[in-house]
């Protein structure tokens, strides 16, 4: 008998061979992996143009192997707007952390929505401004410390968390707008699919898809990797419900 | 093609449009509202792209991501707004891909009012975003130079993968002059090799203004440099009226230089032996040959519509080498051509000032004429 050696799995053609910067237990590099997964099986990666926020993902250009753009802090979705405007046949998507995309962007992100432009938006939310250091984020949950709320975020001097799936999802211009996490292994699985439907959403003209997943950030929460993994579960599942926010009808009946 | 009686704006556009701009991203503002609302209904009749953004910020960056796709891109707002884009525009220049941005001035700082002014000159020439970079400014001086130096400022901006500012004065953009459309050019199909359209059958195109590593920087800025020392070789315009025996040397800009023409005209047939140097390019300025001319005069006279702006690049050429005198209105005033004469004359009659700074001077004269005073 002959032994025969099948791949099952490998590295996804849309990725680098690059080794990331990201922190051990950061889920960036979850994130990442479920896009370029995604890209190969959809084939789009030879027209797929990626646009890289300003946040912890500032380079992710180096591990997605496809045309990328470095946008300035918030401005991802303007950035994606002029591109696909102009190149309507490409596939366009941003990467963009919560401060990025929840604080100095938030009027881009609104009116990208608003505007129903046909780009997909993958949301990394882990509650801290990480690059610089981990400071308070908009999506900080209330009572969470962080370098600039040393005793906890109060509400009476620092509001509270956004939602941005919910927000967004009341806008007409969205097409799909759902939140995952990234916390276990069947999680991480129902976030592909929903990053698979985004690009769905994309492809069909079906207007604005954001994927909103939250993550984990060990380093400047201060705790190991586990117990990061416990605290989305625990803490950051019920400030942001997981869920389908909108679904526009026509993905509704498609199986991925 | 026949001269048409055309709005400034909107004979700025439709330059625009001819000289293949295929994504116009804007916001209102005044005085250059026309400009995006003319592309609004003429860019989808072509099938291009128009966004009007929700700001100025939005805008800018928008016009940043069609540019990294190599595409003939531009954005038109006034005073306020670019100061908006500023950030946007430090990217472009840091990523070194085209486009093409028109300021129609009006007066400030702040909230300023709309009436026209050329107080924006350090903003737009000296850079106005943050971090080493150079982008080539156009002042053209009525609506047929505006429409002739759009398409050169888009030919540029290719040429060098540079940022280029086109800017006018709210007069420019709010008159109508006659003025010839160029034929309309076909919008090239090729794809330049440095552009993001898909990485097929390529290595990926990664278009960044990061380099987080201050080697790699210190070589960019060096390379931004080198290419703009090519620009000021290569691409110096100006214009000049009565100069070849002027004594007395009148220098101005966009509407102040074309009110300038006026008053030199006059003051010739009074016998005055005045000549205006007018910069197309501020920058790069004609240093050379400002620098010949200051060999000529005997005396200069800057005008401006700001407080001495561009003055004090022509103090920095000129070196001392010839009195400088000034005369400026601001907070939205044109000068008329009477009141310039009125300076040529008394340039020409008077001896040099005694003052260092020739603003220190005009700030007196400005005074007694503000309050009614002889």
């Amino acid at each position: 008998m002959v032994a025969t050696t099948e791949v099952i799995y490998q590295r996804p053609e849309s990725f680098t061979d690059a080794h990331t910067h990201y922190c051990p237990g950061c889920t960036h590099g979850v994130a990442h992996r479920l896009i370029a997964e995604v890209i190969d099986e959809m084939g789009l990666r030879e027209r797929t143009i990626g646009v890289a926020p300003v946040g912890c993902s500032v380079f992710a250009y180096r591990y997605f192997n496809m045309d990328f753009v470095e946008a300035a802090h918030g401005r991802a979705p303007a950035m994606a707007t002029g591109i696909k405007r102009v190149l309507p046949n490409n596939t366009v998507f941003t990467y963009q952390g919560d401060g990025d995309l929840a604080s100095i962007g938030m009027a881009e992100i609104m009116h990208a929505a608003a505007r129903g432009e046909n780009i997909t938006v993958i949301f990394i939310n882990n509650a801290i401004y990480g690059m610089t250091g981990g400071q308070m984020a908009p999506t900080t949950l209330v009572g969470m410390k962080t370098t600039s709320s040393p005793l906890g975020r109060d509400v009476e001097t620092a509001g509270y968390p956004i939602r941005m799936a919910e927000i967004l999802s009341t806008l007409d211009g969205a097409g799909y707008v759902v939140r995952r996490s990234l916390h276990d292994a069947a999680n991480i699985r129902k976030a592909k699919k929903a990053i698979r439907l985004a690009f769905e959403a994309q492809e069909r003209g079906l207007g604005f898809s954001m994927v909103e997943l939250l993550s984990s950030c060990p380093t400047n929460w201060k705790i190991s990797p586990q117990d990061a993994l416990e605290f989305v579960a625990e803490k950051m599942v019920p400030v942001f419900p997981l869920g389908d926010y909108k679904v526009s009808p026509a993905l509704e009946s498609l199986k991925v | 093609m026949a001269k048409e009686l055309l709005k400034g704006n909107h004979a700025f556009a439709e330059a625009a449009i001819r000289a293949g701009v295929e994504a116009f991203y804007g916001y209102p503002i005044t005085p250059s509202t026309e400009f995006l609302e003319y592309m609004s209904r003429r860019l989808p009749e072509l099938g291009r792209a128009f966004v009007q953004a929700e700001s100025e910020v939005s805008a800018i960056n928008m016009v940043y991501g069609a540019a990294c796709t190599g595409k003939r891109v531009m954005t038109a707002s006034s005073s306020p707004g670019i100061s908006l884009m500023m950030e946007g525009i430090s990217y472009i220049a840091g990523t070194e891909v085209p486009a093409v941005v028109v300021n129609v001035m009006r007066g400030g700082p702040g909230l300023g009012n709309i009436a026209p002014s050329q107080g924006d000159y350090y903003q737009m020439v000296k850079g106005g975003g943050h971090g080493d970079y150079f982008p080539i400014v156009l002042a053209p001086a009525s609506v047929q130079e505006a429409v002739d130096y759009i398409s050169l400022a888009f030919d540029l901006a290719d040429k060098y993968r540079a940022l280029v500012h086109v800017i006018v004065d709210g007069n420019m953009g709010q008159m109508m002059e006659p003025a010839e459309l160029p034929p309309m050019k076909e919008i090239p199909k090729e794809v330049p090799d440095w552009a993001v359209s898909g990485a097929k059958g390529r290595d990926p195109n990664i278009l960044t203004s990061i380099y987080i590593d201050p080697e790699e920087e210190e070589v960019t800025n060096l390379r931004l440099l080198k290419r703009w020392k090519e620009i000021e070789k290569n691409e110096v315009i100006y214009d000049e009226y009565e100069i070849e025996d002027a004594e007395f040397l009148v220098i101005g800009f966009g509407t102040a230089g074309r009110v300038a023409s006026s008053a030199v005209r006059q003051a010739r047939e009074e016998g005055i032996k005045a000549g205006l140097l007018r910069p197309i390019t501020l920058a790069p300025f004609p240093q050379d040959r400002l620098i010949e001319l200051a060999k000529q005069v005997k005396r200069i006279l800057v005008v401006e519509m700001n407080s001495g702006m561009m003055l004090d690049d022509v103090m920095k050429i000129v070196q001392g080498k010839v009195p400088i005198e000034f005369y400026g209105r601001m907070g939205g005033m044109t000068p008329l051509p009477d009141e310039i004469l009125d300076e040529i004359r008394r340039v020409a009659a008077n001896p040099a000032p005694g003052a260092k700074d020739p603003r220190d001077e005009w700030i007196i004269r400005m005074d007694k004429m503000l309050t009614g005073e002889k």
